[in-house]
Order: structure tokens, then sequence, then C-alpha cells
């Protein structure tokens, strides 16, 4: 099974059936391996504050959600990971992709990579660093625990976990 | 009329159904007017009412009314392409637009002034604007609840504000009576 496919897989075993994506290069495969599976309902957002937003809904309405998106994300969603997810106590797998780190072509990237870590480890958020491919073993465990306290939790896939960039 | 106008009338329309709203006074003179299991009251987050009730509405089939602000949909204005590619006929969007920024002393909003929030809901393929004036947001609401067809409704009013007292219920507790009244 290749990586993405297994990524989809351990999230559908895990009953997550709603999953929000803002695209990152490193995340094409998994994202297209969500979108083609009968499992997830796949809704693409325009920004990643409003599909955690989107994802609050869903936990709501009974389904379990996850997001796929970009490390600068972080800098774009403090706000509603404290005020909606961790403030009203809900559980969010976050998948992603840690760029700016070995292996990165563009300069701008390692400036949020560099703050990412200290403000995932600020908000309190539990956080996993996916560097080699065989990492993604810990996935389900992760996703088991991220449901069990309600809270958000960052899983961090670097390029050398993506086999580059 | 000022929105706590609107929520009043509207009140006994929307109490059977499942209302998420938004930031600052919406909620608060919500809590007020008619506190319910079926309400859940944004503390937080400005802007994500839409996305927080399209979530809602996606994931189960009862009935959701995301009650939204003009200033809250310009801070999400990402919202209204994913409200409009992802239809969930049981949710409905209506957004108070009273051209103000209310909770933080109504500063006026762009949609007050050249800004046409049902033209741009309509140019992002939304297929269910409704513009009214505030006098006639029960009957629009009315009318999108038997219509079982996404709809968005954007009810002009006047800017003004009345005194309520903050929320003070634990956000863990709205949250947890809330996904009681979802399930019951």
């Amino acid at each position: 099974m290749d990586i993405n496919a297994r990524i989809v897989s351990d999230m559908v075993a895990n009953d997550i059936s709603f999953v929000t994506t803002v695209p990152c290069k490193q995340l094409a495969g998994v994202i297209d391996a969500v979108d083609a599976s009968p499992d997830i309902y796949h809704i693409p957002s325009n920004k990643e504050d409003e599909g955690m937003g989107l994802c609050a809904g869903a936990f709501m309405g009974g389904k379990r959600p996850a997001i796929i998106m970009q490390n600068t994300a972080i800098g774009v969603t403090i706000n509603t990971l404290v005020t909606l997810t961790q403030f009203y106590r809900m559980p969010l797998p976050m998948l992603i992709s840690y760029r700016g780190e070995l292996g990165e072509p563009v300069a701008c990237q390692v400036e949020m990579a560099v703050h990412t870590k200290a403000l995932l480890a600020q908000l309190n958020i539990p956080t996993y660093h996916f560097h080699r491919e065989e990492d993604v073993e810990e996935l389900d465990k992760i996703l088991k625990y991220t449901f069990m306290c309600n809270k958000p939790v960052a899983i961090l896939t670097d390029a050398s976990f993506w086999k580059g960039y | 009329m000022i929105r706590s106008d609107i929520l009043k009338e509207l009140a006994p329309t929307i109490a059977e159904h499942l209302v998420v709203c938004n930031i600052g006074l919406p909620s608060q003179e919500l809590h007020l007017i008619d506190d319910r299991a079926t309400n859940f009251y944004m503390l937080g987050t400005m802007g994500l009412a839409s996305s927080i009730g399209l979530g809602l509405a996606l994931a189960q089939d009862k009935k959701v009314i995301s009650i939204d602000g003009d200033g809250s949909v310009l801070t999400n204005f990402g919202t209204l392409p994913t409200i409009a590619n992802n239809v969930a006929d049981n949710f409905i969007l209506l957004i108070i637009d009273n051209g103000s920024y209310g909770s933080t002393g109504d500063q006026p909003t762009y949609a007050g002034r050249k800004t046409s929030l049902a033209a741009v809901a309509e140019a992002c393929g939304c297929e269910n604007v409704v513009e009214c004036r505030a006098e006639d947001t029960v009957q629009a609401v009315k009318d999108a609840i038997a219509s079982d067809k996404m709809t968005i409704i954007v009810s002009k009013c006047e800017s003004g504000n009345i005194k309520v007292p903050v929320i003070t219920m634990d956000p863990v507790t709205i949250r947890d009576r809330f996904m009681g009244a979802v399930k019951a």
C-alpha cells in the first residue's frame, strides 16, 4: 500500500468521514486519495480557519473530522484553535505538511518552519513529527489518542517522509 | 428594526431547529431572548458561524440555521464559495446585515456601503439567495424552512444594540448540551 493509501486507510479505520483540505505540493497525493475515498466527504476549504469551523460543525453533527493543511496555516489558525477547537474541547487531527525542512527549495518556507514547533508547543498541542516513512506506523494510535482526549493534535510530515518535495 | 427586534420575532420560528449563532451580541441576545439546548453560542472565533453551520448540516439531517452578521461574513468571505459548492438542503444561512460591526461599537462595514452580500453570494454560486427587509425576515426564514432548499437570506436592518449580559455558561457545557439536542 502506498503512503497516501495507508494514511487514508488509517483515517477510515478510525471512523474519520469528513475531511477538509487546503492544498500543499507535498500533500497532493494524500489529498487525491482523500478525494477518491468513498468513505470520506471531502470538502476543500479556502482558508484553514474556515476548515476548522467546518470540522467543528461536523463533529457536533456526529462525524469524526480531520484537516489536512500546510504548516503555514498554524499562523492563520491560532485564534480558531484556541477559541473554538480547544475552548469547546473538540478533537481535530491535523495532518500538516512540514515545509521548510531538509530538502526544501523555497527559502520563504523556512521562515515559518522555524516557528512551527514553538507555536504548537506554546498552544499545548500534542505534536508528532513524521520524518521516516515507517513513522506512519504511529498514525493509527495518534488518531485514537486524538478522539480519546478531544484535543487538536498535530502530525507534522516533512519532505524526507514524503520522499522529496 | 434592529437585530434584537428580528431575533425576538424570529425566536418561535427557529425554536425547533438547530441554530448556530454568531459571536458577541447576537449570541448574547439570543441567549437572553430564548435560551435553548438547540442553540450553539459562539463565544469567540469571529466569522465561523456559517462554516460551523455548514459542517453540521452536512454531517446530519436536521435543519440548521446559522445566524450570521455582515461583518462576520466579510471576515470569512471564503465561506460563500464553499457553501455554494457543497449544497446541504437542510442549511439556512441568515445574514443579519445591519451594515455595521455591532458588537464592537457600530463601526460601519463595507456591506453597508457599496458591497452587496446577496450579489456576492450569487456570484459565488449560491442558488437560493433572498434579500429582504428586516420586517420580512420571519417570513423569509419560514419560506426557506418550507422549501427544503439551501438558502442564503440577507436581512437588511438598522444598526443598534440593546444592553445584554455576557454568556457565562461554560463552552463545554454549551457544546455538550447542543450535541445532546443534535442527537435527540
